[in-house]
C-alpha cells in the first residue's frame, strides 16, 4: 500500500514538474518574442531632445531672437555626501542666495537621489570657470549648458517679437515636446504667431533605464531639427530709430510700412520692456511694475491701441465724397468756425473759421466745417464703406496675435450694438474722426499705404520665410486694386501734399526739406474728453495746462516720396497734444530715415520702386479707359 | 547518544564508519551544486558582488552542511523519540510569536533571538512531519481506518496551520497542510476521507475568505485577473514573466539579465531568483535546475521506498514532498501559474532560516537512509518486531 501510494504521489509530482517545464518552454520559447519586446519596452525609454528654437532676423538678416548658451548649476544628492556643506562651499565660489540653499535642500529631499536639482541659472563664463576650478571641493555639483532665448535688441523689439515662457497648463496640446521640463513656447508677438515653425522637430534619445527611471546609458540618439528661421520685414536700423524717437514721449506708437508690398519696416510702441526678462521667469516685482504702469508697457499700442483717428480720417471722407459725387474738388464751403445742426452747434478747430474752403484747402488746413457739410450729404454709411475699403474697422490681419480691429460705426452697428438710432450729428462728429471711430496706428498706416498706392495693401511682418540674404528675390505682392479712381486719389494726395509742403499747411513746419524725399501727410488731433459749453465760453484750456491723461492724442499719417510713394507712416502720441506739433515731426524723421536707409542698403532693389510706380500708372490707365 | 545501545545488545546498531559509508554523498553533492547555483545567482543579483548576499549565504551553507551531516549520522531512533517534543516546542514558539513576535512586511513571523531571527513556522515544517510520522508509525493499517484515531493527527496539522495563517503566512500554512496530508495519504488513510476533508475545506472558502487580509485577497484576485492591476499587485508577476520570457532558449548570459539588473524584477534575491536564472540562462538553465531538483526528489523517494520502518518512510516522503512543494510553488508562482505566495526556492533563494530548514530536513532524510534497515517497534523502541 505504501509503495503504491508513494509511487502515485511521485508520479503526481513528476507530472507537476513536467508542467513547470512545459510552462517554461511556453514562456521562453513560444512567447519569447513578445516578452523580449516587452522587456525592451521596460528597459528602453525614449526621451525627447528639445530642438533649438528657430531664430528671428530682420529683413537683412540681423539677429533679433537667438538662442544663447545658458549655463546652470545642478546638484545630485547621491554624489554629494553633505548637500548643505557642498552648497555652502559653492556659495563662497559664486553668488548663491541664502534662501536658495534651503530651497535646494527641500527639492533634493523630494526627488530621487540621482535626479539633479537646479541650484542656479544663468551663470557667467567667469562663474563657470570658477566652479570648474573648485570642482574637487564640490562633489555632486554639475555644470550643464542649456539654451535660452535671447533678444539682442532687448526692448527695441519687445512688442513685435513677443517673448517665450514656460508652457502653461492650457497650452498643452498633446505634443510631447510641450511637456518637457524647461521647454519654452512663444507667448506673444512673432514668437507666438510663428511658434509652430520656430519650435522645430524634437530629436529622440534612446536610453536604458532601470525600474526607478534612472538612466543607465544611452543606446541611440537621433538629433531633431531646429526650428525654421523667421525673417521679418523689419529693418532694425529704422526700428531702433523709431524707438529712440518715440522714447521722448510718455506713450506713443508708430508704424512705417512699404506702400507697395505691405512690408512693415518699423513698428514701435513706447514704453517698452525687455523680453529677456521673461525667458527665465519674470520676478513678481518686475511683473507688477509692468502691469501697474499707467503707460501700459506690455501693450503693443501699434496694433492694440485704438484711437480716434481725428482729422487723418478726413482723407477717407474726401474719397467717399468724391466717389459719391457729392463734391467736386473745386466746390467750396464756407467755414465761419462752426456749423449749426438742429439745436446743436459743431465747432471748427479754428475759432475764427477758414472762410471759403475747397477740397485741397480742407485737407491742408484741416477745416472741420467743410467735412461737416460734406458728411451731411454723404451719410455715415457711405463714409463707413469707404473707411472699410481703406482698411479701417477690421483687423488688418497682420501676423501678430491679439490685433484689434478698431471701430467704424454704421447705422446698423449702432442699432444692434447700442440699440439706439443713428443721429445726424454723429455723422458730423465721425467725419472729423471723432466720436465712435477708432483705429489702431497700424490701420492708419495701412490706410495711408492704400491712399498712396490705390491698392488693397495689407501689412505683414514676414513674407514667405525667405533666406535673409535673398532680399532681391522677394516677389511683389499682388494686392487687388481698391477701385478708387486715380484722379480721386490724386486730389486727396494733393491735399496731403499741401499739408506738409505748402505754406500755411498744418504740418508745413515739419516738411522734409530734402529734394526728392518730400512727404505728404495729414495731421490729426483727437479729443480725449468732451469740451464743455462752459469751457468753450471761457476759453478752452491749452493742452499743456491739462493733466496728462486729459490731453489730446497727437496723430499724423504720411507717405513719401510725394511722387511715386514708397513709404507710409502713422504716428500716434498719446496725450501728446497736437498732431502738427508733436506727431508730424516724428513722421518726418521716420520717413526721412527710411528713405536714407533705402539708399544706403543694398537689398532693396530699384526695380521694386520702379514697378511700384508702374502699377500706379497702369491702375490709373484702367480707370481712364 | 547512540552509545546508549551497547554493541551486541542492539542488532540494528550501525557503527560510525559504516554510517559514513552509507551516507548519501551524491545527495550531498546535489545539494551543494544547487546551493552553488544559488551563490552564483546571488552574486549576479548584487551586480557581481559577494556582498550583501552571496557571502552570507555561503557561510550559512557551510554551517548548515556540517549540521546536516551531524544529523544524518545520528541514529534515527533518537529523532523518533524527540518527535513529539520537537512538535510541542515548535508549537509553543508559534504561540510565542503570535503573542510577541517581530513584525516585518505586514506579517508577524519572527522571534528575535539577538543573533538569529528565528522563524518558528519553518521549524514546524520539520516538526509536524516528524510528529505525524511518529503518530502513524504507532498505528496498524487497521487502526488508520478508524476515524477517532485520525482526529489527533488532524488537530496536530490544524493547530500550527491556524497559527501560521494568523501571522499571516498563507504559503507556509498551505505547505503545512499539504505536507501533513501527504503523510495521512501514505499512512493509508482512505481516499474518500480526503474527499470529505477537501469538500469541507471548499465549503469553508467563503467563510475563510472573510478572514483573509486585504493584501491576500488582492493576491488571489490579481492572480485570477492579472490585467486588472498591471502596476499594483500584478506588477511583480508581469515583470517576472517578462524577464523569464525574454530570456529565451539560452538566456541573456550570466549577469546580463537586463530586467533583473535594472530592478524591474522585485525581490530578485529571494522569491524571484528563479526568474533571474531563467532570464540569464534561458530555458536550458531553467530545465537544468528543474532536473537537479527532480534528482533530489527522486533520491528522496528512493530512500523512502528502501526504508524498512514506517517512521522513516513517512518522514522521508514528508520531507521530500515539502521540498517538492517549495520548488513547485515557487517556480509556478514566478511563472504566473499560481497566485503569489511567499515561498522561496530551496537552497537558491537568499535566506538563512529556509536554508537551515532544508539542510536539517535533508540531514534527517539521510539519517533515515543510513538507518534504513533499523527495525522500530510501534511503541518507538527497539525491542518489538513488527
Amino acid at each position: 500500500m505504501f509503495t503504491r501510494r508513494a509511487i502515485m504521489l511521485g508520479a503526481g509530482q513528476g507530472v507537476l514538474l513536467t508542467g513547470l517545464a512545459a510552462r517554461m518552454y511556453y514562456l521562453q520559447v513560444m512567447e519569447r518574442d513578445r516578452y523580449a519586446t516587452l522587456a525592451d519596452d521596460n528597459r528602453i525609454s525614449h526621451r525627447l531632445l528639445p530642438p533649438p528654437r528657430g531664430i528671428v532676423t530682420d529683413r537683412f538678416g540681423a539677429p533679433l531672437a537667438v538662442n544663447r548658451q545658458n549655463y546652470h548649476i545642478l546638484i545630485v544628492r547621491e554624489q554629494s555626501p553633505d548637500v548643505r556643506k557642498t552648497l555652502t562651499i559653492l556659495s563662497q565660489v559664486i553668488e548663491i542666495a541664502p534662501e536658495t540653499i534651503d530651497r535646494v535642500e527641500e527639492d533634493v529631499k523630494r526627488r530621487r537621489s540621482f535626479v539633479p536639482v537646479t541650484v542656479r541659472d544663468n551663470l557667467t563664463w567667469d562663474e563657470v570657470a570658477r566652479v570648474g576650478v573648485n570642482a574637487p571641493d564640490l562633489p555632486g555639483i554639475i555644470i550643464d549648458a542649456g539654451r535660452s532665448r535671447d533678444y539682442p535688441e532687448g526692448p527695441h523689439l519687445a512688442h513685435t517679437l513677443g517673448y517665450v515662457a514656460a508652457v502653461a497648463e492650457r497650452d498643452l496640446t498633446g505634443d510631447p515636446l510641450l511637456e518637457l521640463p524647461g521647454f519654452r513656447i512663444g507667448k506673444s508677438g512673432i514668437e507666438k504667431t510663428y511658434d509652430m515653425s520656430l519650435r522645430g522637430k524634437a530629436g529622440t534619445s534612446q536610453v536604458e533605464v532601470n525600474a526607478l527611471g534612472r538612466v543607465i546609458r544611452e543606446l541611440d540618439r537621433e538629433e531633431g531639427e531646429s526650428g525654421e528661421t523667421v525673417v521679418l520685414t523689419l529693418d532694425i536700423e529704422l526700428q531702433r530709430y523709431a524707438n529712440q524717437r518715440l522714447s521722448e514721449y510718455e506713450s506713443a506708437a508708430a508704424v512705417v510700412m512699404d506702400v507697395y508690398n505691405g512690408d512693415v519696416l518699423a513698428m514701435s510702441s513706447h514704453p517698452t520692456y525687455d523680453p529677456n526678462s521673461f525667458t527665465n521667469g519674470i520676478s513678481h516685482k518686475l511683473w507688477d511694475s509692468l502691469i501697474n504702469n499707467e503707460y501700459a508697457p506690455l501693450s503693443n499700442k501699434a496694433v492694440n491701441g485704438t484711437y480716434a483717428p481725428g482729422s487723418t480720417f478726413k482723407t477717407c471722407v474726401a474719397l467717399a465724397a468724391l466717389e459719391a459725387g457729392v463734391i467736386t474738388p473745386e466746390q467750396r464751403f464756407f467755414c465761419p468756425g462752426h456749423l449749426d445742426l438742429g439745436n446743436a452747434r459743431f465747432h471748427c478747430w479754428k475759432r475764427g473759421g477758414h472762410g471759403w474752403v475747397n477740397l485741397h484747402d480742407s485737407l491742408k488746413h484741416s477745416c472741420d466745417v467743410y467735412y461737416y457739410e460734406v458728411s451731411q450729404k454723404l451719410g455715415i454709411d457711405k463714409i463707413a464703406a469707404m473707411a472699410k475699403r481703406m482698411g479701417l474697422g477690421d483687423p488688418t490681419g497682420i501676423d501678430l496675435p491679439s490685433e484689434r480691429g478698431g471701430l467704424m460705426p454704421t447705422r446698423e452697428w449702432k442699432e444692434t450694438q447700442l440699440g439706439k438710432r443713428w443721429q445726424g450729428g454723429e455723422t458730423l462728429i465721425c467725419s472729423i474722426g471723432q466720436g465712435y471711430v477708432l483705429a489702431t496706428p497700424l490701420q492708419l498706416a495701412t490706410m495711408t499705404a492704400r491712399l498712396a498706392s490705390g491698392k488693397a495693401v495689407t501689412p505683414h511682418l514676414t513674407r514667405d520665410h525667405v533666406a535673409p540674404d535673398d532680399i532681391t528675390a522677394r516677389s511683389d505682392a499682388e494686392f487687388p486694386d481698391l477701385g478708387i479712381p486715380r484722379q480721386h486719389l490724386n486730389y486727396v494726395r494733393d491735399g496731403m501734399n499741401g499739408v506738409t509742403n505748402e505754406l500755411r499747411g498744418t504740418a508745413y513746419r515739419s516738411r522734409i526739406r530734402i529734394k526728392g524725399l518730400e512727404m505728404a501727410g495729414k495731421t490729426g488731433t483727437s479729443q480725449v474728453r468732451r469740451i464743455s459749453m462752459h469751457e468753450r465760453q471761457t476759453g478752452v484750456l491749452k493742452n499743456e495746462e491739462l493733466p496728462w491723461k486729459y490731453r489730446d492724442h497727437a496723430l499724423f499719417i504720411a507717405f513719401a516720396p510725394v511722387e511715386n510713394p514708397r513709404y507710409a507712416c502713422a504716428v500716434v502720441v498719446e496725450h501728446g497734444g497736437s498732431g502738427s506739433g508733436v506727431a508730424a515731426p516724428i513722421a518726418r524723421d521716420l520717413l526721412t530715415r527710411a528713405q536714407e536707409l533705402k539708399s544706403s542698403r543694398p537689398g532693396v532693389s530699384a526695380v521694386n520702386i520702379q514697378s511700384a510706380s508702374q502699377i500706379l500708372r497702369t491702375s490709373s490707365k484702367k480707370q481712364e479707359s | 547518544m547512540a552509545s546508549r545501545y551497547r554493541i551486541g545488545q542492539d542488532p540494528d546498531y550501525v557503527p560510525l564508519g559504516r554510517r559514513l559509508l552509507l551516507m548519501n554523498w551524491t545527495l550531498v553533492l546535489l545539494l551543494t551544486i544547487l546551493s552553488c547555483i544559488g551563490f552564483a545567482m546571488l552574486y549576479s543579483a548584487a551586480n557581481g558582488s559577494l556582498q550583501p548576499w552571496a557571502e552570507r549565504q555561503m557561510m550559512r551553507f557551510v554551517a548548515g552542511l556540517v549540521f546536516m551531516i551531524l544529523i544524518a549520522l545520528t541514529d534515527v531512533r533518537i529523532w523518533l523519540k524527540m518527535s513529539y517534543a520537537a512538535y510541542v516546542v515548535s508549537l509553543i514558539l508559534l504561540v510565542a510569536v503570535e503573542i510577541k513576535g517581530d513584525i516585518g512586511m505586514g506579517a508577524q513571523r519572527w522571534i528575535n533571538l539577538g543573533f538569529f531571527q528565528l522563524q518558528p513556522s519553518e521549524l514546524m515544517k520539520i516538526s509536524l512531519v516528524l510528529a505525524l510520522a511518529r503518530y502513524f508509525h504507532g498505528l496498524t493499517i487497521e487502526e488508520t481506518g478508524r476515524i477517532p484515531l485520525l482526529i489527533p493527527p488532524l488537530l496536530m496539522v490544524m493547530a500550527p496551520a491556524a497559527l501560521v495563517l494568523r501571522q499571516p503566512d498563507l504559503g507556509t500554512a498551505l505547505l503545512l497542510i499539504a505536507g501533513g496530508g501527504v503523510i495521512f495519504w501514505l499512512a493509508g488513510v482512505r481516499m474518500w476521507k480526503f474527499g470529505v476533508i477537501l469538500g469541507g475545506a471548499l465549503a469553508a472558502i467563503p467563510i475563510g475568505w472573510q478572514f483573509l487580509r486585504d493584501y491576500q485577497k488582492n493576491r488571489v484576485l490579481t492572480f485570477l485577473n492579472p490585467e486588472n492591476d498591471p502596476l499594483g499587485a500584478g506588477y511583480h508577476i508581469t515583470q517576472s514573466k517578462i524577464a523569464l520570457g525574454s530570456g529565451g532558449l539560452f538566456g541573456k548570459g550570466f549577469m546580463l539579465g537586463s530586467q533583473s539588473h535594472l530592478n524591474f524584477l522585485p525581490e530578485k534575491q529571494t522569491d524571484f531568483i528563479f526568474t533571474m536564472l531563467g532570464e540569464e540562462f534561458g530555458l536550458v538553465g531553467g530545465i537544468a535546475l528543474l532536473l537537479l531538483y527532480t534528482l533530489v526528489i527522486v533520491y528522496g523517494y528512493v530512500i523512502a521506498l528502501r526504508c524498512a520502518n514506517q517512521f522513516g518512510r513517512l518522514v522521508a516522503i514528508g520531507i521530500t514532498t515539502t521540498f517538492f512543494l517549495y520548488v513547485f510553488i515557487n517556480i509556478a508562482m514566478v511563472m504566473g501559474l499560481i497566485p503569489v505566495v511567499g515561498v522561496p526556492l530551496p537552497l537558491v533563494s537568499y535566506g538563512g532560516t529556509v536554508m537551515m530548514t532544508i539542510l536539517v530536513s535533508f540531514g534527517l532524510l539521510m539519517s533515515i537512509s543510513i538507518h534504513r534497515d533499523v527495525r522500530i517497534s510501534r511503541q518507538g523502541n527497539d525491542d518489538g518486531r513488527h
